[in-house]
């Protein structure tokens, strides 16, 4: 399940650092990790732990001060990967429709921008659409984004973030801002579209039970450096659900993660400095 | 509906208003007609002399059209590069607050100078006057792009060219609206003050003469001229930015349509 033989991404001592000289800031400390094809993995630690860094790294927005990022084998870049990412603001464009923002990939996207012009009106309009029933937003295509409530429009960014079945799917707390019924909701829908897409998902987030519920793997990060201090596997059946999150066994895995970040955090309060 | 006439009919009552308080004033005071002609003098004038108006009124027009749609493309021209480029940032912004600080009278001459007298420096004044706002609008509206979106665009590989036409420059278009209706009224004071200066045609001109002979009405007329020119002209451009960004203003007719 996790493929760690043939890993789809990976960080090897990959290093990042802010600033120049004395005033340099260790945001990334020596970091590791590999992630199979098609496998979900999350992210959790406390802010400023280097959870968002690592989502840049492996996009290709910034670059490791040291060490290296592989993303299908090759240093990240080199190949053309299809990226999706959805953010904990949906950013739709306000001068689009709903479906225009979800069909904004597949202009830009190669292969699919060379045939926007003439499938935009076709193809590529019935496949926002049947990505926007799958969410729940049948019918809602031609709304702008102003007559959309927050969480009808973090299922619109899902859906722009997979409309060019990426490859890879960034996901930087997108669930963040909704209240705990849509999120629960929503969890729902992308584990149905991480099933039926089987995208590499690489998932943000500081809500455990999110976590838990969503991914294969867990890891947990701490700041200053950040670095993963654990790497947990999930092992519960999909297709989850919410009443599964009530159970023992997952009560005492979020327990195991919240202490682990817990106690990542206590000796780190007593240090000022930043080592070096 | 009836809440829309009504408001209409409001503001339609508050400008006759205007114009009739000024008329009472005029005859109350006994106020000179060579210091402040009334309103009804003035259309009188206007229409008395409307055939030797006339011209003038095209030739104002015109200048302004050309040196307004002149300022348009070279004020978005440099606002795009001004907004997209941190150097052009940085080096275009001194230099484009210092010439804007330079009083365009002072610039005429220069024109003349360069080009003889008639529409050219006109043209060219209503231009530079013009063009500033929308440097400014337009450069402003690209460089408050949300990283997030542009991190969204990147991520998708997207060129420099793709950000500015997807996501820069409609997002930049409210902004570029809003420049337009300043930079309309701005075009016509360029156009007149060449025209006081150096030409033989044109609203400035006729107003020129005009008071070189005393007769105030006519300059007056030529005053309402200008103001019902540039009341025009922005209305035309306040149709337009409700057709083009509605979405802007959240209007629902946009949504539809």
């Amino acid at each position: 399940m996790t493929g760690e033989n043939d890993p789809f991404v990976q960080l090897q001592q990959v290093t990042l650092t802010y600033g120049q000289g004395e005033k340099t800031v260790a945001a990334l400390g020596e970091t590791n990790l590999k992630i199979g094809k098609g496998d979900f993995v999350a992210l959790v630690g406390p802010s400023g732990c280097g959870k968002s860094t690592i989502l840049k790294l492996v996009t290709g927005l910034i670059t490791a001060s040291s060490g290296w990022v592989f993303v299908a084998g090759r240093e990240v870049g080199a190949e053309p990967v299809r990226v999706g990412m959805a953010f904990q603001n949906p950013t739709m464009l306000p001068w689009l429709s709903i479906r225009d923002n979800v069909m904004l990939p597949l202009k830009i996207v190669p292969p699919f921008r060379q045939q926007f012009r003439a499938k935009r009106k076709t193809e590529f309009r019935d496949r926002a659409d049947a990505l926007l029933k799958q969410v729940g937003l049948a019918g809602f295509g031609d709304k702008f984004p102003w007559q959309l409530s927050g969480g009808m429009l973090q299922r619109a960014s899902l859906c722009r973030a997979l409309i060019h079945d990426p490859q890879l799917l960034m996901l930087d707390e997108p669930f963040g801002a909704l209240d705990q019924f849509t999120r629960e909701e929503l969890w729902a829908i992308m584990q149905d579209l991480w099933m039926t897409r089987r995208p590499t998902v690489l998932l943000v987030t500081h809500d455990l039970k999110e976590a838990g519920y969503l991914a294969n793997r867990v890891c947990v990060m701490r700041a200053r450096p950040g670095r993963i201090v654990e790497d947990c596997h999930v092992d519960l059946p999909r297709p989850r659900t919410i009443e599964m999150t009530y159970e023992p066994g997952f009560v005492s895995l979020t327990q195991r993660l919240r202490e682990l970040i817990v106690s990542a955090r206590a000796p780190d309060a007593a240090k000022t400095e930043v080592p070096a | 509906m009836k809440a829309i006439n009504r408001r209409r009919l409001q503001s339609a009552a508050v400008i006759i208003g205007f114009f009739l308080l000024w008329e009472l004033i005029c005859v109350v005071f006994h106020v000179k007609e060579i210091v402040l002609p009334r309103p009804s003098q003035i259309l009188t004038t206007l229409w008395l002399q409307a055939p030797a108006i006339w011209p003038h009124t095209v030739q104002t027009l015109y200048t302004t059209l050309v040196g307004f749609g002149l300022g348009i493309l070279t004020g978005v021209f440099l606002g795009v590069l001004i907004g997209s480029s941190r150097l052009a940032y940085d080096v275009g912004y001194p230099l484009l607050i210092g010439f804007s600080s330079i009083p365009k009278v002072a610039v005429v001459p220069i024109f003349v100078l360069w080009f003889g007298a008639g529409t050219v420096p006109a043209v060219l004044t209503a231009m530079i006057m013009s063009m500033f706002p929308i440097v400014v609008n337009v450069a402003t509206g690209l460089a408050t792009t949300e990283p997030e979106l542009e991190d969204v665009m990147k991520a998708l590989r997207a060129t420099k060219l793709d950000i500015l036409t997807n996501v820069g420059l409609p997002r930049a278009m409210p902004y570029f609206f809003a420049s337009l209706k300043v930079s309309v009224t701005l075009a016509f004071v360029g156009t007149v003050i060449a025209e006081t200066v150096a030409s033989n045609r044109g609203i400035g001109n006729l107003m020129m003469i005009a008071s070189s002979s005393f007769d105030v009405p006519l300059v007056f007329a030529g005053l309402l001229v200008l103001a019902v020119l540039g009341v025009g002209l922005y209305a035309i451009f306040s149709v337009i930015e409700g057709r083009v960004i509605g979405w802007a203003k959240r209007k629902d007719d946009f949504a539809l349509g």
